[in-house]
């Protein structure tokens, strides 16, 4: 029997990670990160679980012991947010390179600076191209679920990279919902036991990590990245499938609401695509025809899928919750608008919205919709959404 | 096992021939003798740097032992995580026995863009040795100052020029930093005195918890020598008592070696092309205020091990 609990996300993630049980999680504490490794440290403390917890002096630190053990041969995993994710940063390519199959929790917020302790995707959006898996999650229950299947896909012998699983900060951190867990056995079983190939600590099979790495072999590697990426779109759709059999909960790279007969759609990632839904039934409820795509899994990206999925649309509009600097809108928009490049010629609309944790609302996206329908599109330089001028 | 030649000569290299190290590196040679005194299995973190960079050129290593290199100012955290592995598997069945783990770091990755990382892994208590080899710059990079270097030697980013005589400061006092964080052991050495360091090393090993070792290691290309010189002028430096070979001990200090008779900064500077300049006779000031400093670093350091020679017990 599942049982049926009040998490906040943080709580959630923390309860996902009682359950996997990894053999070691280095830590170190950052808002709105914070709440969920305290909650784990508690677990820790009492003995819930046999995990050996590393309390480092930052979170340089923090991804280099996750390195250090991940190669050792352990499963290990980590949380974080914002700036805590950029001092991580070298590091993080480092992982993803040793194709170590870390999992680190990233609670959205932005970054520096101004020092700004709420939510928008600068940090995680800053490490797209690091060679992670980036999953993002709406509310509480998808913390928990992305968590336990971010495991599976990365340590797939056809994968071996490092998994993010983002929630945004406060929103989805700091706030109580209900999260349907499954048994601790099941979860275990789902997971099975790691078998780490090559570890360090087989010292009767020594290997060397991390050589130096020239001309003459580094691009074969950064290319055998790009194919283990590759791999990970099949493995998240199996993993997904097969935790759907097991929870009740299929999991895909993007969900659909409402989407079947939309003429205008919405693109969003983590708790924004939650209002969306709610501004589509206000809409809905007036005869028009509105849908939502809440976008879960960033990289890789699902490019074909996407635009299968908005194939029957007039117009679509995509919301970043993070400023790329690019001067044509943010990071989400341009991957969408790249992916129906010569296969579609809807109109893509860009927004930025809620940096900093600004409030996004069902009106301002009711307001987006409105744009789309009156052909108002914002397809250069893009639109930041409830910013004053 | 023994501590004498025949013995040692015996043991397998666990680093092997054929690495890209320069012909005369004394920081290989810091390397080699550490790894004489480890028995059974072991496992090595090394920060960015020469050692990392001329023993692992893909698809080549000369590591017969688990080796890991994750960046430059992390060998310290990085085998955190390495050792933690080992108490997590262990604790869950899946390691058997001991083993040991070391982290190697030149003096860049050590006294400056490790220290924190360093800091770190001692106050955490970890299971560790991390030996710092220590040639006074940024060699792999190509000689730039670190705060190691020496007071006045003449490095890329800190040339003798007409107004500034290299480097200004004198090296920030690392191992005493070390000591501060109360770590059961430890120690500088030199690999000239191969049984005093092979013997540190040993000690070091067999302590639980965190250890370190300071090693000085001479560079030919920063020092300005030629390589075949290269135990010669680390046993100058241990003889002018720039380089002291002592053992904090449980907070205790211990004078491992006193040179019979004390010689002057000078025999070591003089040596070296990176002091060339500190020769001008106009330098003579500069000269005595580094005589004064090593002089005044002694008998702080006499004062605090009573002046009694004690050597490392192995």
């Amino acid at each position: 029997m599942t049982k049926t609990l009040a998490l906040t996300g943080n709580e959630a993630g923390a309860y996902a990670i009682k359950q996997i049980d990894p053999d070691v999680v280095p830590a170190y504490p950052i808002t709105p990160q914070t709440e969920l490794m305290q909650t784990f440290s508690q677990y820790v403390a009492d003995g819930a679980v046999r995990t050996e917890m590393i309390l480092v002096e930052s979170e340089h630190s923090a991804m280099s012991a996750a390195v250090g053990a991940a190669a050792g041969g352990c499963r290990v995993m980590s949380a974080t947010s914002a700036n805590g994710l950029a001092l991580m940063w070298e590091v993080v390519y480092i992982a993803a390179s040793f194709r170590l199959p870390i999992v680190l929790a990233v609670v959205n917020r932005a970054l520096s600076g101004p020092i700004n302790i709420h939510c928008d995707h600068s940090d995680s959006m800053g490490c797209r191209d690091s060679g992670w898996i980036q999953l993002y999650g709406e509310n509480p229950q998808e913390v928990y679920d992305n968590m336990i299947q971010a495991l599976r896909i990365g340590e797939h012998r056809d994968v071996l990279l490092p998994v993010m699983t983002a929630h945004d900060g406060f929103i989805t951190s700091h706030t109580v919902e209900r999260v349907d867990v499954l048994e601790d056995d099941r979860v275990k079983k789902f997971l099975g036991e790691y078998k780490p190939r090559h570890p360090l600590l087989d010292t009767a099979h020594p290997v060397s990590y991390g050589p130096l790495d020239l001309q003459d072999y580094y691009f074969e590697h950064k290319k055998q990245q790009a194919e283990a990426m590759k791999n990970a779109k099949r493995v998240i759709l199996e993993v997904g499938r097969e935790y759907g059999e097991l929870s009740g909960r299929p999991y895909g790279f993007f969900d659909e609401y409402q989407t079947e007969d939309a003429e205008f759609i919405v693109i969003a990632l983590g708790s924004t695509a939650g209002t969306a839904k709610a501004a589509v039934d206000l809409m809905r409820e007036g005869g028009e025809k509105v849908g939502v795509i809440k976008l879960r899994v960033f990289r890789p990206f699902p490019a074909p899928e996407l635009v299968e999925a908005l194939s029957g649309a007039k117009a679509v509009a995509v919301l970043d919750r993070s400023e790329g600097f690019s001067s044509i809108a943010g990071p989400v928009f341009q991957e969408v608008r790249s992916a129906l490049y010569r296969k579609s010629d809807i109109p893509v609309s860009a927004y930025v919205y809620g940096l900093g944790g600004r409030d996004i609302t069902p009106e301002m996206i009711t307001g987006v919709f409105g744009d789309l329908k009156s052909g108002r599109f914002h397809e250069e330089q893009g639109c930041h959404l409830g910013v004053r001028e | 096992m023994a501590l004498n030649l025949k013995e040692l000569s015996k043991k397998p290299e666990l680093l092997s021939p054929g690495h890209r190290a320069c012909a005369g590196c004394g920081s290989v040679i810091a390397i080699r003798q550490a790894l004489m005194a480890v028995e059974g299995p072991v496992v090595v973190g090394f920060a960015t740097g020469c050692m990392e960079v001329s023993t692992t050129i893909y698809p080549y290593t000369s590591w017969r032992i688990p080796y890991i290199h994750d960046a430059f100012e992390n060998a310290a955290a990085t085998i955190s995580g390495v050792e933690t592995a080992y108490r997590a598997l262990k604790k869950r069945g899946k390691i058997k026995g001991d083993m040991k783990f070391i982290a190697f770091g030149g003096d860049g990755g050590t006294y400056d863009i490790g220290l924190q990382s360093l800091s770190g892994a001692l106050e955490r208590g970890h299971d560790f040795l991390y030996i710092c080899y220590n040639n006074g710059a940024y060699m792999n990079t190509g000689i730039q100052r670190s705060s190691a270097t020496p007071f006045c030697a003449a490095t890329t980013t800190s040339p003798a020029g007409e107004v500034i005589p290299g480097k200004v400061q004198f090296p920030k006092d690392l191992t005493s930093i070390v000591a501060a964080h109360h770590v059961p052991y430890a120690a500088q050495a030199s690999p000239h005195n191969w049984r005093d360091y092979i013997g540190k090393v040993k000690k070091a090993l067999a302590i639980e918890g965190p250890t370190f070792i300071n090693v000085i290691a001479s560079c030919f290309r920063g020092w300005r020598t030629e390589p075949t010189t290269s135990l010669d002028i680390v046993k100058t430096a241990v003889d002018t008592c720039f380089w002291p070979l002592y053992e904090v001990e449980n907070g205790e200090y211990k004078l491992n070696y006193k040179p019979k008779e004390k010689l002057p900064i000078e025999d070591w500077i003089k040596v070296q092309g990176r002091f060339k300049h500190l020769l001008d006779d106009k330098h003579q000031s500069l000269r005595d205020e580094f005589q004064d400093y090593v002089d005044q670093e002694w008998a702080t350091l006499l004062e605090k091990t009573g002046d009694q020679v004690q050597k490392v017990a192995v």
